[in-house]
């Protein structure tokens, strides 16, 4: 069902965590339908330092979380943002399409958690 | 690594008995069973004899049990053949939210087809109350449809009582008995159940063989048209080996059925115990007592691990060779929380943990070992990995509990 890279995130996923002085925090999902993702980050010189998440999810969330920390790192806020649900699926080689929409809110949060720091800083 | 098979309300393994019987009507009888030489009058007795066989099974008789291919299908043929033939005394039907869904999804096409549906509630252990059944029937109601046993949960109905109640009114009363079937007792007669549906795959024969029981002197509306097979009420060539498989594993599984609930019952009483015992793991379903004539199947154990999600555990539980189910969103295709979780009250947050172990005949004492010592730390680890680690709250900082024990 789920390609190699899939599982290879699932199973040994990157950055799992929260981050206790999060500069921006960004949740995006409902759990009663399934999936939510939460995402840390700490940015310097307008790059993201650090990121962590936190997922409650299928397989298919969690190794999209684990994907999008891993793309975003080292990135500058404005590259992070162009970011999408189509190049986290891509980067992992293809999701079930059922899991497409759903499953695959990674790019949301990071948007949303991106957000929370700009909003903070003003 | 050890492989441990605990999706048995899945499918079951082939028993090797069952192939040694199937064999020789791939290649060797290969007859159509119509056909009026040899090789077919071969293949017609060996069809014969399985309905001897999958009869003594349900306490049925021969002439009453209709091959199909599959569960799914004897149910739609049950809904709407008995509908449709008595549709001229009534159309209201009832079901109940407990059913599989060839049952709820025949049920619907009935309702395009103009008919009244009603879909009764269930208590907290899904078991269906036969008082509700009795205040639903009006007198347009033709046919009640009751799964004997819940293969989500495992919950075993009361369809004895609800049989007095449909004979007092002179209605059909259809059981989906699928995931009973071949694992517990059924005896249609001390049932009072009108149709029964079976299916071979859940007591170690092949899949695509399936029955329909129908009590004798009943008109039904067949679900597929064509020649006289199966007495005119199921055309098409029948599935020789099939049939043949279903019937042996029916004389098998009524043999040896004492000492298989016997050694699932052990097997699954320590898995609940073991389960339970995992901080914010609930058992689904009716608890098992010892004293008691038990409403729980056998083989199952069922569970809603709080904080987590099923599919999630379910892969983690594969990776170690473990093989279970789930009626969370996720891991149906249609991304829909299991409804029976929901009708009984189970919240949606929670019913996504959900996770159902079922029990066969080979299992070990080891594998349930094996299990028990895997299952905390799959569980573990998604939770290390889950914003509600602390509770559900609205940011998962560390809200109040769904349940409380």
């Amino acid at each position: 069902m789920y390609s190699a890279k899939v599982m290879d995130h699932f199973t040994n996923p990157r950055n799992v965590g929260e981050i206790p002085d999060a500069d921006g925090v960004g949740t995006e999902g409902n759990p009663t339908c399934g999936d939510v993702m939460q995402i840390f980050i700490k940015v310097k010189d307008d790059r993201l330092e650090d990121i962590k998440f936190k997922t409650f999810g299928c397989g298919a969330a969690i190794a999209v979380s684990s994907m999008i920390t891993e793309m975003a790192k080292g990135k500058t806020l404005d590259e992070a943002l162009t970011i999408t649900k189509e190049s986290v699926a891509n980067e992992l080689e293809g999701l079930p399409p059922q899991k497409m929409h759903c499953s695959n809110l990674g790019a949301d949060a990071l948007k949303k958690a991106i957000e929370d720091y700009r909003s903070k800083k003003k | 690594m050890r492989k441990c098979y605990f999706d048995h309300v899945a499918t079951n393994p082939l028993d090797n008995r069952v192939f040694d019987a199937m064999e020789p009507y791939f290649m060797e009888n290969f007859g159509n069973p119509l056909s009026l030489y040899d090789l077919g009058t071969k293949a017609k007795e060996a069809i014969e004899n399985a309905r001897a066989q999958v009869a003594a099974l349900i306490n049925s008789k021969p002439s009453e049990i209709i091959f199909t291919a599959s569960g799914a299908e004897a149910n739609n043929f049950a809904l709407r053949g008995i509908a449709l033939a008595r549709q001229n005394e009534g159309k209201h039907v009832i079901v109940t939210k407990m059913e599989h869904h060839s049952v709820l999804n025949s049920a619907r096409f009935l309702e395009k087809m103009g008919f009244v549906v009603t879909f009764l509630p269930v208590d907290k252990y899904g078991i269906v109350n036969p008082d509700t059944v009795k205040k639903s029937i009006t007198k347009e109601t033709t046919l009640i449809s009751v799964t004997y046993a819940s293969s989500e949960v495992g919950t075993i109905e009361p369809i004895k009582e609800i049989g007095k109640i449909a004979k007092e009114r002179g209605i059909i009363l259809h059981t989906d008995a699928v995931a009973a079937a071949g694992n517990i007792p059924v005896d249609v007669k001390d049932l009072g159940v009108d149709l029964l549906s079976l299916a071979a795959h859940q007591f170690y024969g092949p899949k695509g063989a399936a029955a329909l029981h129908v009590r004798e002197g009943m008109r039904i509306v067949p679900l597929i048209y064509g020649g006289i097979q199966e007495s005119g009420r199921r055309a098409g060539t029948e599935n020789v080996p099939a049939i043949v498989g279903m019937g042996q594993a029916a004389e098998l599984a009524k043999s040896e059925m004492t000492g298989r609930i016997g050694q699932a019952k052990k097997l699954r009483d320590k898995l609940i115990q073991g389960a339970s015992g995992i901080e914010n793991v609930y058992l689904t379903g009716v608890p098992p007592m010892a004293d008691k004539p038990e409403n729980r199947l056998p083989a199952h154990a069922s569970f809603t691990v709080e904080f987590i999600e099923g599919e999630a555990m379910l892969l983690l539980l594969a990776a170690k060779g473990i093989y279970a189910a789930s009626g969370s969103a996720c891991s149906s295709k249609a991304l829909k929380a299991s409804p029976v979780l929901l009708s009984m009250g189970v919240p949606s947050n929670l019913a996504q943990g959900s996770i159902v172990f079922t029990l066969g005949k080979d299992n070990t004492e080891e594998d349930m070992d094996y299990l028990l010592s895997e299952f905390p730390q799959v569980i573990k680890r998604l939770r290390e990995m889950s914003p509600y680690a602390k509770g559900w709250g609205t940011k998962g900082e560390g809200g109040e509990c769904t349940v409380r024990k």
